[in-house]
């Protein structure tokens, strides 16, 4: 880790980067709802939303018919992009500070394998009988099988003495990850067909988002959100360890348990509507760690703003590049995502 | 007036006792230094105090027993400065301090402006007030050990633990955290409880000492009757000549044993 600048930011400096983060969602949503393969030009669009405006009256020159696809089509997943965006990085700056690690992502504690195996297992059954249902199973199998993760993570973690170490959960987390993981690759060994599938959602995907889906992911992303952001205070007087900040009056175990499970509600909700999109809750809470330093208090709501914003960018180029066919966002976020870290970094080293 | 009287104190690990019936009494402003080889407990018995490990036996702070208290009263109560503090690299000297504050703070509410206030003199008090903003990380070893010592005073606790204060300082150092916090416990009439390896410190800043053997107080009252080239030489097994000082001070001086064992 570079040697940190000498002096703490003034509160004045700090107030500067909400500003920006909260604008540049609003620029970067804009800028979903203007570009796409089909729908009005370009230019058109901006007029179009200060239209519906109230008070506000323009004649954009968008028909009604391209107007649905504004609405329809890419809102929800500019909207969708935003929440799970928000959601993912809001859950990587939560796990990364009870756990004291800068490189654990929300996917930690098994939720990633076991979303997977829950989606594999929709998959591979998902035949006849399943394709009259009114609801997709696969997102509520995904979201189950996160959380059966997560539960059968803690219970295996604190199964063993008392020490409900940090560590100790980490890997329980990692014994539940694999033995999902084999499961997994065991039922696609005997459904060979849906290997296609499976692995196109783990990729992550906001192709087919309606409002549907984030009337479905919202409540469970604004609970988690909200518990998560009323514990930044205590995640930050964790930074001193679990036996300091006991001495400090915190309940680390309880404070600890409380912010899994509200960060695996929302992840797994999340998921559940988008695959497993990699990369946004580790590079963003860092990102914004470098940018404002470390503590919770500050990451934990910026993360979100950067996050949102993030996700609605990289949905852009998916559907644009490869027109009609799509790039999964996963790719998009990896292959964006690096880059902008290493520019980052670039510039800390740079500014000392 | 605060005491703090401790009968039977006992500390397992696995079964092993590490501390077994440590009894003392202390009144406000009183230091008590425990001295010991390694392993003999002492640690221990300032965790125990501090609330981090499960202990048996009547620990009582001005008559409340402290193993009914929650994490937060006793943070309220106890003071902890551990041998060595983790120190954010980028958290500002402010910022820590005021984590001192959190038995105060509701979970989910704000530091106020009394809470800001409090640490602000702190910072002036402790001659800190020059590297207010100033991240941790950029800190001197004497520097970062006034700041933990602020950060404990921030929870205004009656009794102060330190485990092994002066260990990574140099001696200029050592003596200045020590003459501040004999300071601080005249000036607050603090409990102070501080476990020490080196014997003429603990002897010079303490009222008395608790040599610990084996989990087991095997000598106690002040430096002069405690340490003794006899005692230390059971206990320690160090050879050592005991110096008394016009002034009163005892020195332990370490000496060499010529090829004889």
């Amino acid at each position: 880790m570079t040697t940190p600048t000498v002096f703490a930011a003034s509160r004045g400096s700090r107030a500067i980067w909400w500003v920006l983060g909260a604008v540049s969602v609003v620029v970067v949503g804009l800028l979903g709802l203007t570009l796409g393969p089909a729908g009005p030009t370009w230019w058109r669009v901006p007029l179009a939303v200060l239209d519906r405006l109230p008070l506000v009256s323009i004649d954009s020159g968008v028909t009604d018919a391209q107007w649905n696809i504004v609405w329809q089509i890419r809102a929800p997943r500019v909207v969708l992009a935003a929440l799970v965006g928000a959601m993912l990085s809001l859950a990587g700056a939560s796990y990364q500070g009870v756990f004291r690690n800068p490189l654990v992502d929300p996917y930690l504690l098994g939720v990633a394998a076991g979303a997977g195996l829950g989606a594999t297992v929709a998959f591979a059954v998902n035949r006849d009988a399943t394709a009259t249902w009114p609801i997709d199973p696969v997102p509520l199998a995904a979201f189950v099988g996160g959380v059966i993760a997560v539960a059968l993570t803690y219970t295996i973690g604190t199964a063993f003495g008392r020490s409900r170490s940090a560590t100790t959960l980490v890997l329980a987390g990692v014994a539940v990850t694999s033995l999902a993981t084999a499961v997994q690759t065991f039922v696609l060994q005997r459904n060979n067909d849906v290997v296609r599938q499976v692995y196109s959602w783990i990729l992550g995907r906001l192709t087919s988002a309606t409002w549907g889906d984030v009337r479905l992911v919202l409540p469970y992303i604004a609970v988690s959100a909200v518990i998560l952001l009323m514990y930044r205070r205590v995640i930050d007087v964790m930074r001193v360890g679990d036996d300091e900040a006991r001495t400090l009056g915190v309940n680390v175990n309880l404070v600890r348990i409380v912010v899994v499970l509200a960060a695996t509600l929302g992840t797994s909700a999340a998921v559940a509507v988008s695959g497993l999109i990699g990369f946004v809750g580790i590079i963003v809470p860092h990102a914004v760690r470098l940018l404002m330093g470390s503590s919770n208090r500050i990451v934990l709501p910026l993360s979100m703003f950067v996050g949102a914003a993030f996700l609605i960018a990289a949905d852009i180029p998916g559907r644009i590049l490869t027109s009609p066919s799509e790039t999964p966002i996963g790719i998009v976020t990896a292959f964006f995502g690096a880059p902008f870290f290493l520019f980052l970094l670039r510039m800390r080293e740079v500014r000392q | 007036m605060n005491s703090l009287t401790i009968r039977g104190l006992r500390v397992e690990y696995g079964g092993c006792a590490v501390l077994s019936n440590v009894d003392e009494a202390l009144v406000a402003g009183e230091w008590l230094c425990l001295i010991g080889p390694n392993g003999a407990g002492k640690s221990s018995l300032l965790r125990a105090l501090a609330g981090l490990v499960n202990f048996s036996g009547d620990v009582q702070l001005g008559g409340r027993p402290l193993g009914a208290l929650s994490n937060r009263q006793l943070a309220r109560q106890v003071a902890f400065v551990p041998q060595e503090p983790e120190l954010p690299a980028d958290m500002s000297v402010t910022d820590y301090v005021m984590l001192g504050r959190n038995p105060y703070i509701s979970t989910f509410g704000r530091e106020s402006a009394q809470d800001r206030q409090i640490v602000a003199d702190l910072i002036d008090e402790l001659s800190l007030s020059v590297y207010a903003r100033r991240l941790l990380g950029t800190l001197s070893g004497g520097e970062r050990q006034r700041v933990v010592i602020a950060r404990a005073l921030a929870q205004e606790a009656p009794v102060l633990l330190l485990d092994e204060p002066t260990s990574a300082l140099d001696l200029g150092h050592q003596q200045h955290a020590l003459e501040l916090v004999d300071q601080l416990r005249r000036s607050r009439n603090l409990i102070v409880v501080s476990a020490m390896h080196d014997l003429t410190l603990a002897g010079l800043y303490s009222d008395r000492l608790l040599l610990l053997h084996q989990g087991v107080g095997v000598a106690r009252g002040t430096a002069r009757q405690v340490l003794r080239s006899e005692t230390l030489a059971e206990f320690y097994g160090v050879s050592a000549r005991v110096i008394h000082e016009d002034d009163g001070t005892v020195v332990v001086v370490p000496q060499r044993s010529n090829g004889e064992y």
